[in-house]
């Protein structure tokens, strides 16, 4: 094996280099509906070719942030450019910024033809290279033989698709996608988020997409802003904001997480200590950003990173024991919910890698808890 | 189970037999009698008491000089094409006015739609004939809307409207917008407001995307107003008799003429039966229409 082999294509992180100048660029942008603020104070940066996801609960502000991208609201403050232009006052359909909605908003009296081509139409395409670029997406696609038809007459997934082809068709500088793939049921979703994800690396344009649904923002996303209350809690790699949460929301609202509350002590090496409970020995972990000694705060760690063992471990500092309470059994992995003394209940996780091995734990057995110092995080409030 | 299928769409069946047909047919069979002084005024009249015979005798009297006679005097197809020409061009002014009616209660806030709706029924409450009536007050020559005019000083003389076709539009138009408006209302409500976003965001202005999306999506609701005013309009009688006046021809006065100032049944009988002949047309193309717009919702 060569060395190049083993380095890879060079890593894709355009946010990391100063060099580069993003594409869009939210600068204190603040949007009021009467009294209501959707957007508060929000300062972000998406970079060309990245797949961008807006990721939080509904009435967080995502979709108010993306229709502000494509010219259907104006930010009260603050300025937003694109390519550096910025952007107030400008109209939707003088942006160079296409839209998949989340009811795809399919012309029902019109064709998927008819449908794909309304956009070029409507451009300085001239007219005899209409019919290629049509042609072209229906192929990117897979509707070929679907071109005649009209939106009633295919499915859901092929409307999808229609929709995807009709907001790519003008080659825009940036897709927005409104929650692209709510509609469909979760095996074609799963599917559907490959495709775009290939979509998105063939016609190297740059995605933003609106979503709820945490799992598809990790699978899709170069990276993910998490909103929430109209304010952007954190942004960066998936892997980042599951690892690494900046604040016990993003750990809470990201995948599964085991809380625990105390006060903290500051410790060399980048360690804190948590005391927690009355008698209970203090957990020991990595502190997270920001962190007061003394002050009240949160320890998070994945279920995952809990073992769960019959034996007191010997050399972990985190160890704690409790009971069984429950045990979800999901085939490829098990989750136990464990009782601590002081009625805190530790979800732990073991991975089920061999078929027919016999459980090794059972309701009511008394378990030892054990986790290492960097396993969990320690975050302010 | 099949027999109570059978009752039910027995009902409306002979619902129809009952109060389309039979009245149809004993229209029909007086077009083809001859008038008479006489109750009822025309002749034959079948009389069963006589048997076969008097039957064949009855059979035998009857035949189609009414509609002859319909072609040789001009007064009749000159009724019939004024009353065509009466309610397309209404047709087409209730439809310019209300359209935009529609369209602005498609597009009001959600919690004034109901009262919109209301004030467009609310007419409906009064008397159909008192509100024409109305229209005598307002339109003629010392009438408010010339009072209004003269004292602000728009015209010196008062207008001519009152016994006029202008007179006849009004009415028409008035009496029958609610009939245009709900059904495009009907079809812009649902319509998703999406569509109109995304046209915009794919390069349209707002009036282009107004012409090729939200227009054409509410074709079936300006084709169904079209014909819940054309139908009544060209067979109206009550407006053009009391806000036309003598000038104004439409078939239906014709009609009302026949039967009750000349008392001459067979030939009354025979234009209501081709003013019938000439709204299955539309009918049918209405019936298609409705048709198309379900097998599309489906």
């Amino acid at each position: 094996m060569t060395s190049a082999a083993v380095a890879g294509p060079a890593e894709f992180a355009p946010w990391k280099d100063p060099a580069q100048t993003p594409l869009i660029r939210f600068e204190g942008v603040t949007k009021r509906f009467g009294d209501f603020t959707a957007i508060d104070n929000v300062d972000l940066t998406i970079y060309r070719k990245e797949f961008f996801a807006l990721l939080g609960p509904s009435g967080c502000g995502k979709t108010t942030l993306m229709r502000m991208l494509a010219g259907f609201e104006t930010a009260s403050e603050g300025r937003i450019t694109i390519g550096g232009q910025d952007m107030n006052g400008i109209p939707p359909n003088r942006r160079e910024v296409n839209m998949m909605f989340q009811s795809y908003a399919l012309f029902p009296h019109l064709s998927v033809w008819d449908n794909i081509a309304f956009g070029l139409k409507r451009s300085a395409m001239p007219k005899d290279q209409i019919p290629d670029r049509v042609h072209e997406m229906l192929r990117l696609t897979r509707l070929e033989q679907f071109a005649r038809r009209k939106p009633h007459q295919i499915s859901g997934g092929q409307r999808q698709r229609v929709a995807l082809a009709r907001a790519l068709a003008k080659a825009p500088k940036l897709l927005l996608l409104d929650e692209p793939l709510g509609a469909l049921d979760a095996k074609l979703r799963q599917q559907t988020q490959f495709e775009l994800m290939d979509i998105q690396e063939k016609t190297e344009t740059t995605f933003v997409i609106v979503t709820h649904d945490q799992e598809e923002a990790m699978t899709v996303a170069s990276r993910v802003a998490v909103m929430n209350d109209g304010k952007v809690i954190q942004v960066d790699t998936p892997a980042r904001i599951y690892e690494t949460p900046n604040s016990v929301y993003v750990a809470d609202f990201i995948g599964d997480v085991n809380l625990i509350e105390g006060n903290v002590a500051l410790k060399p090496d980048g360690l804190a200590s948590l005391a927690w409970a009355e008698g209970a020995p203090e957990i020991i972990a990595t502190a997270g950003e920001g962190l007061k000694d003394g002050a009240r705060a949160g320890f998070v760690i994945r279920p995952e990173k809990v073992a769960i063992s019959a034996e007191r471990p010997e050399d972990r500092n985190n160890v704690v024991r409790g009971r069984i309470l429950d045990i979800a059994y999901l085939g490829n992995i098990s989750t136990y919910h464990v009782e601590l003394p002081g009625g805190q209940v530790i979800k732990a996780q073991t991975v089920n890698n061999r078929r027919l091995s016999r459980r090794g734990f059972t309701w009511q057995d008394e378990v030892w808890l054990s986790w290492t110092d960097t396993a969990g995080l320690v975050l302010a409030g | 189970m099949n027999i109570g299928r059978h009752t039910l769409i027995g009902v409306p069946y002979l619902w129809l037999l009952l109060l389309f047909l039979v009245p149809f047919g004993i229209i029909f069979k007086i077009s083809l009698s001859d008038i008479a002084l006489a109750i009822p005024p025309y002749t034959p009249s079948l009389d069963l008491s006589e048997g076969w015979p008097g039957v064949r005798d009855f059979l035998r009297q009857l035949d189609f000089e009414n509609y002859v006679f319909l072609t040789e005097d001009a007064l009749y197809w000159k009724a019939y094409l004024s009353s065509l020409k009466i309610a397309t061009i209404s047709t087409f002014l209730a439809l310019c006015v209300g359209y935009p009616i529609a369209y602005a209660m498609a597009r009001a806030a959600s919690e004034w739609r109901p009262t919109l709706m209301m004030l467009v029924i609310l007419p409906f409450w009064t008397s159909f004939l008192i509100r024409v009536y109305a229209w005598i007050g307002i339109l003629s020559t010392e009438g408010y809307l010339n009072q209004l005019l003269l004292w602000l000083g728009i015209i010196t003389d008062p207008l001519q409207i009152m016994n006029t076709p202008t007179a006849v539009y009004i009415g028409i138009v008035y009496t029958y917008l609610p009939f245009m408006i709900l059904p495009i209302y009907a079809t812009l409500e649902r319509m998703d407001d999406s569509l109109l976003e995304a046209a915009e965001d794919l390069g349209c202005s707002r009036l282009s995307a107004f012409w090729i999306i939200t227009f054409p999506l509410s074709r079936s609701g300006i084709i169904a107003g079209c014909f819940l005013v054309f139908i009544p309009a060209i067979g109206e009688f009550v407006i053009p008799s009391l806000l036309g006046g003598s000038g104004t021809l439409m078939i239906g006065k014709v009609l009302w003429e026949e039967f009750f100032s000349n008392r001459d049944w067979p030939v009354a009988s025979a234009v209501a039966i081709v003013l019938l002949l000439i709204l299955v047309i539309p009918i049918i193309l209405f019936q298609k229409n409705q048709e198309k717009t379900q097998e599309a919702d489906a």
